[in-house]
């Protein structure tokens, strides 16, 4: 049963058990998100820490689609990726905190957690970096015959990048089977997109590579799941390229430091407030309720055991040992 | 053994390494239908297919790209620049993604990518063509530098370098890709990383040098030896990882030493070389380490020029004498 016949009224128990583990995942990246800048506040968090609020849906809506053996790249924003990949919530708290148990052995960071056993090759620090990246996953996935696609994220500040043309050139050229996923919040930093390009119109950008491409509400969890869907499918049978611009909306800074004072800089409260109307966790937890897949009481057992969760989470990360200091020099080189 | 080009040293590693591992392939610009640039990866086309032999747009971020991811997810790539000159474009991908994913995943993922091409001054090329940046790969840690002078060494360190499982820099000097030598056709025949090579024994002073500098240290220590000095050279082979022992051995035996490079001079390779002499072998020297290396100006067209800007035997010979008697 497709969600599609949920969001019409017409419910079953098979849709309603995958809308309310996509609501779950969502809560669970909401909270935990929440839980990281508490933590960050406390000093337990170093360097920069990038937020997934508001943007759930653009992840909860297509990783669980994804099958053994595909690929997810992303951007500096990654938590959200690692824990729809299965990235244990203890590894990834772990990573934060900078301990040798993190899912990167305390050498990556908030930036760059990894799980290639669940084939998550990594959050990527510079904006636009995993799109040329993703070429070669692709690449090695239609090299080996796989019926495996490579999901790959990026921003809407990567798109002034040059090396994402080159890329999106040659995944066009070469029919790679990779599913591109413009992150588009309508803010590089603080740059917004109508102040960064004289072409808003991000789908061109890709139909300009031979790349299919569609535009997508990323507040909307039902749309985001049916189009992914389809794109997955596609990049997956008919082995292309595949490009969807999901129009969404980061509802805190850029990074930590950029608070609540210095995003009057570039957007107002307003703004803000609007898109919050639109928050895509709200909307599902109201449609689960009015069909009546969820309950107040079932929404409070959710809370209760994600709250456990990421407590058991920095519980584990704190009680961690940071990596040894002879670990300095490992992994400059790889083995043989 | 056979004698061969150097260049046709380069193609037969990657024929042997491509026939005994099926994940091994070539991407780069021209490498396929037109057959190279420099005629490096001719006839592999037609030998090994599309799929492996994989022409690309002049796109440097993007091959760089396609060799690094293809690199992490399994497969083991050589990304030919057409020259060194060109993968400027590409140092993104290149020092903050493929030199560094091993480390920033403690090992979980790994980049067993070769980015080969040539490299090195002269030809008239000019600024923009004509230069060697191999300092800036070795300053980044995570890449292994590799800078054949011989053909059979372009042969056995190229089969180690796609063996390799991390990112190896290999830059071949188109300077040098006409040279004939003797290589082994044993297909086991490789060549490890980290141990340089004595060309020429000598017993007064040591040159020690790389790529097609070797070449310029050895027609030096002719004409020296013909006025009655001794010199020794050493060809390193590999930046990264570096064969201090065996510079420290010769400096140990003659008490003199001159470093070559290609390079810029200023913050170069000889300069890390002669520190580290310093530092490690202080007591063996009885002289100033000298250093020779480019003129530290963009490549000039004109050929006088040119040749002023380019380390010469003369410039070799001239600092030798600087601290012999």
């Amino acid at each position: 049963m497709s969600i599609q016949s949920v969001a019409a009224g017409a419910a079953s128990d098979q849709g309603d058990a995958d809308l309310l583990a996509t609501y779950r995942l969502m809560l669970l990246m909401r909270r935990f998100e929440e839980s990281l800048y508490r933590k960050y506040r406390e000093g337990k968090i170093g360097g920069y820490l990038h937020r997934y609020d508001g943007q759930e849906a653009l992840v909860a809506g297509v990783i669980p689609q994804l099958i053994r053996g595909d690929y997810v790249l992303c951007t500096y924003r990654d938590h959200a990726h690692a824990i729809a990949c299965g990235t244990s919530p203890r590894a990834i708290m772990a990573e934060l905190m900078g301990k040798a148990t993190g899912c990167a052995g305390g050498k990556g960071g908030s930036m760059h957690l990894i799980d290639p056993a669940n084939g998550f090759l990594g959050g990527d620090g510079i904006v636009g970096g995993p799109v040329p990246v993703s070429v070669g996953v692709g690449f090695a996935i239609k090299y080996r015959g796989d019926k495996n696609v490579c999901l790959c994220y990026f921003g809407d500040g990567a798109m002034n990048q040059g090396g994402v043309h080159e890329a999106l050139n040659m995944a066009g050229l070469y029919g790679l089977p990779i599913v591109y996923i413009l992150e588009n919040n309508g803010y590089a930093m603080g740059t917004s997109v109508e102040r960064s390009t004289g072409q808003p119109e991000m789908v061109l950008k890709a139909q300009a590579h031979g790349i299919e491409a569609e535009t997508v509400d990323g507040m909307d969890i039902l749309a985001v799941r049916d189009a992914a869907g389809r794109a997955i499918a596609r990049a997956r049978e008919e082995v292309r390229a595949q490009f969807l611009e999901m129009r969404t909306y980061r509802f805190v800074g850029h990074g930590v430091a950029d608070n609540a004072q210095q995003q009057r800089f570039y957007r107002t409260e307003d703004e803000i407030a609007a898109w919050k109307e639109r928050d895509p966790l709200i909307k599902l937890r109201n449609l689960l309720v009015a069909h009546g897949a969820l309950t107040d009481a079932d929404d409070e057992a959710m809370e209760s055991e994600i709250r456990a969760t990421i407590e058991d989470a920095i519980r584990f990360a704190e009680e961690s040992p940071p990596p040894p200091l002879e670990s300095l020099y490992e992994h400059v080189y790889a083995e043989g | 053994m056979p004698l061969m080009r150097y260049s046709e040293a380069l193609r037969l590693a990657m024929t042997e390494e491509m026939e005994r591992d099926p994940t091994v392939f070539v991407c780069g610009e021209e490498v396929g239908q037109y057959q190279g640039t420099f005629r490096v990866t001719e006839g592999l086309l037609s030998r090994f297919g599309p799929m492996r032999v994989v022409d690309t747009p002049i796109s440097e971020i993007a091959i760089a790209g396609l060799a690094t991811g293809a690199a992490m997810a399994g497969l083991r790539p050589i990304a030919e620049f057409m020259t060194w000159s060109f993968a400027l474009s590409a140092m993104d991908q290149l020092v903050n993604h493929a030199a560094k994913i091993t480390y920033m995943s403690s090992g979980r993922v790994t980049c067993p990518a070769v980015f080969r091409g040539p490299a090195g001054t002269g030809n008239q090329l000019s600024a923009q063509h004509s230069q060697s940046l191999e300092s800036w790969y070795a300053h980044t840690p995570g890449f292994k530098v590799v800078l054949p002078f011989t053909p059979a060494d372009a042969k056995g360190l190229l089969k180690t370098a796609i063996r390799d499982n991390s990112p190896v820099i290999f830059m071949e000097h188109a300077g040098l890709y006409a040279q004939r030598g003797e290589v082994p056709d044993d297909p086991d025949f490789t060549v490890p990383f980290g141990r340089a090579e004595i060309r020429r024994e000598g017993t007064d002073v040591t040159l020690v040098a790389y790529s097609l500098m070797v070449g310029k240290c050895l027609k030096a220590a002719e004409k020296l030896e013909a006025s009655g000095v001794s010199c020794e050279v050493v060809d390193l082979r590999t930046l990264v990882p570096l064969d201090m022992e065996t510079i420290i051995a010769s400096v140990a035996r003659t008490h003199r030493v001159v470093v070559v490079q290609e390079e810029w001079l200023n913050v170069g390779f000889a300069a890390e070389v002669a520190a580290r002499l310093a530092d490690e072998a202080f007591d063996e020297l009885d002289a100033p380490i000298r250093r020779v290396g480019g003129a530290d100006v963009p490549m000039p067209y004109a050929r006088e020029l040119e040749q002023a800007a380019i380390p010469g035997e003369d410039a070799i010979i001239a600092a030798v004498r600087s601290i012999v008697d």
